[in-house]
């Protein structure tokens, strides 16, 4: 007769956030022609047109050279959009092959399964941020200002967008769904996140509009970690990111719990 | 003995409004080797995925080995492997990574399971593949991974939704021989199947379910004792029309029919013997080469059974019908 292994309900759910992550990692390692290269080609052609061609005409933006002024905002738009695709594509995919029942039928709770796959995100956002680091060394003097900033600033971000890839996924019912946010939300958001320019440039009203975008302060603050400048507060930044992480991680367990999209 | 499932007014109402389950209530002992038949669109599927968690139910109570499905929802778990109906692992991850990381999700390391994983995906002739990702496989193969994933945390009480389907006869029996050394080895078995042969041969007891409901409960035994007539079919060498009338009308008690020239239907009703229509068929020098049943007695039990409950009206095996349901 066979009798249930007995271990303690932390090490069951330890081992099983582990084995989620390695088989997060484990898969974009795997693909890593579309998952690592992709964004470090983009990244270097942004590095070369608008820094070095263009940028080289543009002159100073907030009191550093165009080129030492992008970099922190490319890095972080690589984190966050990584970051958001891994968890997005990952779920959505176990999702369609129905391997997400493994986990269903499992006694993995939700909050583990959320977990694990945000830790899979924020590891490649984490990854392809270093990538993307190492390829702008090439262009320009990097000196971080900050480390713990840049550390907190970094993480968090790619929390946050893990979990929005994640909401996406559960709610997307075909390809074109976890297509659709990224392409028509976070890019526009993120090029008018002040990657590219302070929005000190910009008109007062259009200054006030650009406070209402979140992603402005994610590439602010992780820019004030680099350079030491920023065009928002990143105290109140990092508290904005602390409460949206707790707004997604709540409603994203709340679906899990509910089966929202996987169980009918 | 104890209660390895127990399901107590179960229902299911799908967002359409469809009423896939009508209130069921099934008992499987813990050992037991447990079919659950019905034909398609029944309700089996939808019993078994609220079991696995994999479906909401609306109303009802399931327990697994004594813990309730909701408020004890972590043991319950851990106590089930689920064999699905279709493929749902990841078809780009290796063979062995599968069975790993599903051991992983009820907290067994690799390290303690490396060898259990073996000896099962030898056991399932999957080792040599264990390098080779899932798509690569056959579609026996794939079946066979699912059994090794959900055997791998040695769970009591292991589902199978319909395991053999699309499965060759070899491999097919091969699979009933692991299935049944698991179920001897103390790993209750709950079964799901098209193939009423399997049932036969495999399980203890039968469910049939129908229209969401469960039609009858009892032992194969119980349940193949009942069958009232049975069908034979006879490969002969001769006409029939060549038997004198006097030993037609001695046949009268049997129905008899040429389906064509080689081949005879003879029903058999219970307690009748078949020694009058050989005597009969050798005088008339009719040879019997070689005899067969019509269908498998469970098959013959469960059309009737399946049919009776869509049409009421018909009379013919009703009242056979009702005495299963009795029985039940």
């Amino acid at each position: 007769m066979q009798q249930p292994i007995h271990r303690s309900l932390f090490s069951i759910q330890w081992v099983a956030f582990k084995t989620i992550v390695v088989k997060e990692v484990r898969r974009f390692m795997r693909i890593w022609q579309q998952t690592l290269i992709p964004p470090a080609i983009t990244m270097t052609l942004y590095f070369i047109i608008f820094g070095n061609l263009i940028g080289s005409r543009i002159g100073d933006m907030g009191g550093f050279d165009y080129m030492s002024f992008i970099v922190p905002g490319l890095i972080m738009m690589s984190v966050i959009t990584n970051a958001y695709g891994n968890v997005a594509s990952s779920f959505f995919g176990n999702k369609f092959q129905r391997s997400v029942e493994e986990l269903m039928v499992s006694p993995v709770f939700p909050s583990v399964i959320l977990a694990g796959y945000v830790m899979g995100g924020v590891a490649r956002g984490v990854m392809v941020g270093l990538i993307v680091t190492l390829l702008s060394l090439y262009f320009t003097d990097l000196k971080v200002h900050n480390l713990p900033i840049v550390i907190i600033v970094t993480c968090l971000s790619a929390i946050l967008f893990s979990l929005g890839g994640f909401i996406n996924a559960v709610f997307a019912s075909k390809f074109d769904d976890i297509t659709i946010i990224p392409a028509f939300i976070i890019t526009p958001l993120t090029y008018l996140g002040g990657v590219f320019y302070s929005i000190s440039l910009l008109p007062e009203f259009w200054q006030d509009v650009s406070k209402l975008n979140p992603i402005l302060y994610i590439v602010n603050s992780f820019r004030y970690g680099i350079l030491g400048e920023s065009d928002v507060n990143v105290s109140v930044a990092i508290a904005m990111l602390v409460m949206f992480i707790a707004i997604l991680s709540s409603f994203s367990v709340w679906l899990l719990k509910r089966g929202t999209g996987m169980r009918s | 003995m104890t209660t390895a499932l127990s399901i107590q007014g179960l229902e299911k109402v799908y967002g359409n409004g469809f009423k896939a389950l009508k209130g069921i209530d099934l008992t499987v002992k813990q050992g037991d080797f447990f079919a659950l038949l019905g034909p398609n669109g029944a309700g089996k599927s939808t019993t078994l995925g609220i079991v696995s968690s994999l479906v909401q139910k609306t109303a009802g109570r399931v327990s697994i080995m004594g813990h309730d499905l909701v408020t004890d929802t972590f043991a319950a778990k851990q106590c089930l492997g689920v064999v699905p109906q279709e493929f749902n692992f990841n078809q780009f991850e290796k063979v062995y990574d599968i069975v790993i990381t599903q051991a992983g999700y009820y907290g067994l390391a690799e390290k303690q399971v490396a060898s259990h994983a073996q000896s099962l995906l030898t056991a399932l002739d999957l080792w040599d593949k264990r390098n080779e990702p899932a798509r690569s496989l056959s579609g026996g193969m794939k079946r066979r991974l699912m059994i090794a994933r959900a055997l791998i945390h040695q769970p009591q009480i292991l589902i199978l939704d319909e395991p053999t389907a699309g499965v060759d006869i070899e491999l097919r029996r091969s699979m009933w021989e692991f299935m049944k050394k698991l179920n001897e080895n103390g790993t209750t078995i709950i079964l799901t199947t098209h193939y009423l042969e399997e049932a036969e041969q495999l399980c203890k007891n039968i469910a049939i379910i129908n229209n969401g409901e469960i039609v009858t409960n009892t032992s194969v035994k119980a349940l193949l004792s009942q069958l009232q007539t049975e069908t034979f079919v006879l490969d002969v060498d001769g006409d029939i029309k060549q038997l004198p009338k006097t030993m037609l009308a001695e046949l009268s008690a049997y129905h008899l029919q040429q389906v064509d020239s080689d081949h005879l239907e003879i029903s058999v009703s219970k307690g009748q013997g078949l020694n009058a229509v050989f005597s009969a068929l050798s005088l008339a020098n009719i040879q019997v080469r070689s005899m067969r049943t019509k269908a498998n007695r469970l098959e013959e039990l469960f059309v009737n059974l399946v049919q009776d409950d869509n049409q009421p009206s018909v009379t013919s095996n009703s009242r056979q019908s009702s005495l299963l349901k009795k029985g039940a």
